[in-house]
């Protein structure tokens, strides 16, 4: 291997076993207080409902368990190590003011069913959240009570066959481009929609033609992402939202890369009636490794009605509390009022940016994107050229003429300190890298990528097979996935 | 960078987007504000937020002590800021944590698989409702009306559009499920009983019967379980086909309502219509022991509108803070922290019930208990907020036939003084309600 890396060098890390090979009986790491009542004889409460045993959890010491954690933690890569580039994921920046904030007594603590008259700070929260994200959208209303971006999309189509069904008839089908998420398609499916798929054009976009051909009144709404997965803005955007309100249909938006749009433009102001935002993608809140994800839904004026239950609203006398009486709702689509501690971060991250920083901040986004799009241009193949928005896809065309896939490209990534891009998504893009620095990374991290991909170009040519063979710097090398799906092993039993 | 790129100004960027949209304004919402500031301003929110205040209340959301390593771990970036582990070779720590909270959920359930979680208890109940509809090709369900009421809200939300029609069996004078409603309510179109134990009162429900009432009607049975210490001292519902979780209990703050942790566990030969992610062991090439993503051909990035769910997250970072919950108690811990839940509870429903009527007193209960007052539970509850005090919750909203009942919990964080004041202020409502009762009687006579 002769090519190096400026960003990452080798380290020793900790070998560490599952929690159970660790246990031992009489080991532990907790201590109860004594208690100020009379004990009780359990056999005697709870009859044969009584416990005798909890099979084979770990007895271990708190200072096994830090080191436990600790040594584990080590084996992630994480935005806090360096540049994500995760397209589509929106790995920016998790500032740790989000966090302090969020664990501040009385909003760490506060019971979901506690007296509104004691919980007007939350409420508070929940109202300056609701009412800002809809000055950035452009929305007339919005619930937080969608618990991620998936169940924000099932929401909103549950409010567009609840305005269908008001108006006489819920209509027969979604249009989703081939390019789209796939929970796009699956959220269809779970409101009772069939998927009609709508090709892209050469731009990589809607093709116009084609949509004024599949609309009709058996279409309740086309679900768009804008910009699409190809970070392509969807330039005819207020002809396709024409040509579904001329036949009475609705424009769902996944807000999944509202972080190119915040500040700039308003989905509200170019036709769409409902979106979804994403608060751990646009919002700044942590992926912690796959979620707590929040998924808030904004919507237009005719679909108001259909808010799930409750909603927020202030009373007479200025306090602010829960409406449930709301008879053409959707329902509930979660317990309690959401995800509420995703609600603070969002909002502690949009009091720290204010207007110009938030503008600044898809600025950055948008200008990241395309400083990477130029520095790969000519050595990865870019199926679009399309002007980009805040992610730029490639596809390995290139580099499979010498067997090297994107997938083999990603994992040699790995050698080279960062983590890889999206693979193989967007569906029309075979072989596709997807690249969205976000505009968290500066100039120089951002040099260090682009040179880790020439790099790798290089060695597809040279020496094809170090790529094949990668990662070679990590604890584990490529692992068995076949193996793993054939014969599933989900939980440790012991020996 | 501009320059790299060839253009003249950051505006050139935006040029895709129609001019006639583009935003020529600053949005309307508050000055950048400063670190200090926006510490102040949550500060200020949370002092009006019931900051200070003992409370009595659980119905889904419990106060349970958290240990400080939980915050110390999780708080680590790697955790903290890391993405769905697609990559496994640098992921193995989110991994292998997964793949232990799954072991864990098991051995505490009973069960011989879990999930790596979903979104919270009551989506659970209903991705797990769903699957038993997949599994049996039937359509209906039967709920208990003793199941959390929020809960059956979210299942009929998720049920009206997937033609599957909901019937509800009621509760006995002993606050269980009423068998022979379920028997009357179950017909051969029925996919799944759908019940909570402990249920919304507390009470223990007697799975074994009602999952033998199920499986001869070929129907499945889907236990929900809301308060996760109860696994600690209460037999896990082992009869059970799938058991939808909410571990919010296991060292996740209660934050208004979430993001909590649910889980669905169930049995092996059923794990491929289960939803949500799931981690599984493997070897690399050197024959090394490792975990990764797997089974994915359930999930919606595969099979698109032919997945098992939609879902796309799951909720790592809580379900991270309940593994190392579950890990610090461990085998002992949690049947000595249940066993305290359990005799606060018992010396709690001891107080009140010398001067209110604790309701399905008989029953096996774990931390929660219903109590009747002659006077209506908000005015008590109203005059307990003057001790800092919340009161139970009150269900005439959700059970008016209840009438001035209230739901009370008690967990190991509830004080013995606590419990007399209440108990002192229940009893206070009672004379009071006695003596104007003698006053009218007195005028009358």
């Amino acid at each position: 291997m002769k090519h190096t890396t400026r960003k990452a060098s080798l380290q020793v890390n900790q070998n560490e076993g599952l929690i159970f090979e660790k246990s031992s009986p009489g080991k532990a790491a907790w201590k109860l207080p004594p208690l100020d009542v009379p004990e009780v004889d359990t056999a005697a409460l709870l009859g044969a409902s009584e416990r005798k045993d909890l099979g084979n959890m770990p007895e271990v010491s708190e200072i096994e368990i830090i080191r436990h954690f600790t040594r584990m933690s080590t084996w992630n890569y994480a935005i806090d190590l360096g540049m994500y580039p995760l397209g589509s994921c929106t790995m920016k920046y998790n500032p740790r003011v989000n966090e302090a904030v969020a664990r501040v007594e009385g909003i760490a603590n506060g019971h979901p069913y506690q007296p509104e008259k004691i919980s007007q700070g939350a409420l508070y929260i929940i109202k300056t959240l609701s009412e800002q994200l809809i000055e950035i959208t452009g929305m007339d209303a919005i619930t937080l009570q969608p618990a991620a971006g998936a169940h924000g999309e099932m929401t909103g189509l549950l409010m567009v066959r609840a305005y269908h069904e008001s108006k006489g008839n819920a209509r027969k089908k979604i249009l989703i481009p081939d390019s789209a998420h796939g929970t796009n398609p699956a959220t269809a499916a779970m409101v009772n929609y069939a998927v009609e798929n709508l090709k892209s054009d050469s731009r990589g976009m809607v093709d116009i033609a084609a949509l004024a051909a599949q609309m009709n009144e058996d279409v309740a709404a086309l679900m768009l992402t804008n910009p699409n997965t190809l970070g392509v803005f969807e330039q005819d955007i207020h002809k396709i939202a024409d040509i579904l309100h001329a036949k009475g249909g609705l424009l769902y938006m996944d807000g999944a890369n509202m972080n190119a749009l915040v500040g700039k433009v308003r989905p509200g102001d170019f036709g769409v009636d409902v979106m979804h935002l994403n608060l751990h993608k646009t919002f700044s809140t942590p992926h912690g490794g796959g979620g707590p994800g929040s998924g808030p839904v904004a919507i237009k004026k005719a679909l108001e009605p259909f808010l799930p239950t409750p909603v927020l609203l202030t009373k007479s006398d200025g306090t602010l509390g829960f409406n449930y009486n709301r008879p053409q709702s959707v329902g509930r689509v979660r317990a309690f009022y959401g995800n509420f501690g995703m609600f603070v971060r969002a909002l502690a991250y949009i009091q720290a940016n204010g207007p110009d920083g938030l503008r600044q901040t898809t600025e950055d986004a948008v200008l990241n994107a395309n400083y990477i799009r130029k520095g790969l241009e000519g050595i990865y193949d870019l199926p679009y050229s399309t002007p980009t928005m805040h992610e730029v896809v490639f596809s390995d065309k290139v580099q499979l003429k010498k067997g090297v896939r994107t997938m083999d490209i990603a994992k040699r990534l790995i050698d080279y300190g960062f983590h890889p891009y999206t693979t193989a998504f967007p569906l029309i893009v075979p072989g596709a890298l997807m690249i969205e620095p976000t505009e968290s990374e500066s100039k120089e991290e951002m040099d260090l990528f682009v040179e880790a991909m020439k790099s790798i170009a290089e060695e597809v040519e040279e020496d094809p097979q170090t790529v094949l063979d990668a990662p070679h710097s990590t604890r584990v090398s490529r692992l068995d996935e076949t193996a793993a799906a054939r014969k599933p092993v989900l939980r440790w039993k012991p020996a | 960078m501009l320059k790299a790129i060839g253009l003249r100004s950051v505006d050139d960027l935006f040029a895709p987007i129609p001019a006639e949209y583009r935003l020529t304004r600053d949005l309307n919402i508050p000055r950048q504000m400063a670190e200090s500031e926006i510490v102040d301003f949550f500060r200020q929110r949370s002092r009006e937020n019931g900051d200070g205040y003992t409370s009595f209340l659980g119905a889904g959301a419990y106060f349970h002590y958290r240990p400080v390593i939980i915050d110390s771990l999780i708080s680590r970036g790697e955790f903290l800021t890391a993405y769905t582990p697609y990559q496994a070779e640098i992921s193995q720590g989110t991994l292998q944590s997964i793949f232990e909270f799954q072991t864990m959920i098991c051995e505490l359930t009973g069960m011989e698989v879990a999930n790596a979680s979903m979104y919270d208890g009551s989506t659970a109940a209903a991705e797990g409702v769903m699957m038993a509809v997949r599994l049996t090709g039937r359509r209906s369900v039967v709920v208990a009306r003793s199941l959390h009421p929020e809960y059956r809200e979210v299942l009929a939300t998720y049920a009206t559009h997937q033609g599957m029609p909901l019937s509800v069996a009621g509760f006995n004078d002993d606050g269980r499920l009423n068998l022979k409603e379920l028997e009357k309510a179950i017909t051969p179109e029925t996919a799944c009983v759908l019940v909570q134990s402990p249920n919304f009162f507390g009470t223990i429900e007697d799975v074994a019967a009602i999952a033998e009432i199920a499986h001869k009607h070929g129907a499945m049975l889907v236990v929900s379980i809301a308060e996760a210490v109860s696994l600690g001292i209460v037999e896990p519902p082992r009869e059970a086909d799938v058991i939808a979780m909410e571990a919010q209990s296991f060292g996740v703050p209660l934050g208004f309502g979430g993001p909590y942790c649910g889980v669905i566990a169930t049995r092996e030969k059923y794990v491929r219509q289960m939803p949500g992610r799931l981690v599984g062991q493997t070897v690399d090439k050197q024959g090394r022991r490792g975990f990764v993503l797997t089974l994915a051909t359930r999930e919606q990035h595969i099979r698109r509108e032919k997945a098992t769910s939609n879902i796309c997250t799951n909720q790592a970072l809580v379900a991270l803070m309940v593994n190392i919950f579950m890990t610090v108690y461990g085998k002992v811990g949690l049947k000595e922290l249940a066993k305290q839940n359990l005799a606060k509870t018992a010396y709690a429903t001891g107080q009140f019930a010398k001067h209110g009527k604790v309701l399905f007193a008989g029953t096996p209960r774990f931390n929660e208990f219903v109590v009747e007052t002659s006077e209506d539970p908000h005015a008590i509850n109203n005059r307990l907020l003057g001790h800092k005090m919340v009161g139970g919750l009150p269900l005439k909203k959700f059970y008016p036939e209840l009438g001035n009942a209230a739901l009370w919990c008690c967990t190991e964080l509830t004080t013995r003084s606590a419990i007399d004041t209440a108990a002192g202020l229940i009893a206070e409502s009672e004379r009071s309600v006695q003596s104007s009762k003698e006053e009218v009687e007195e005028v009358a006579r």
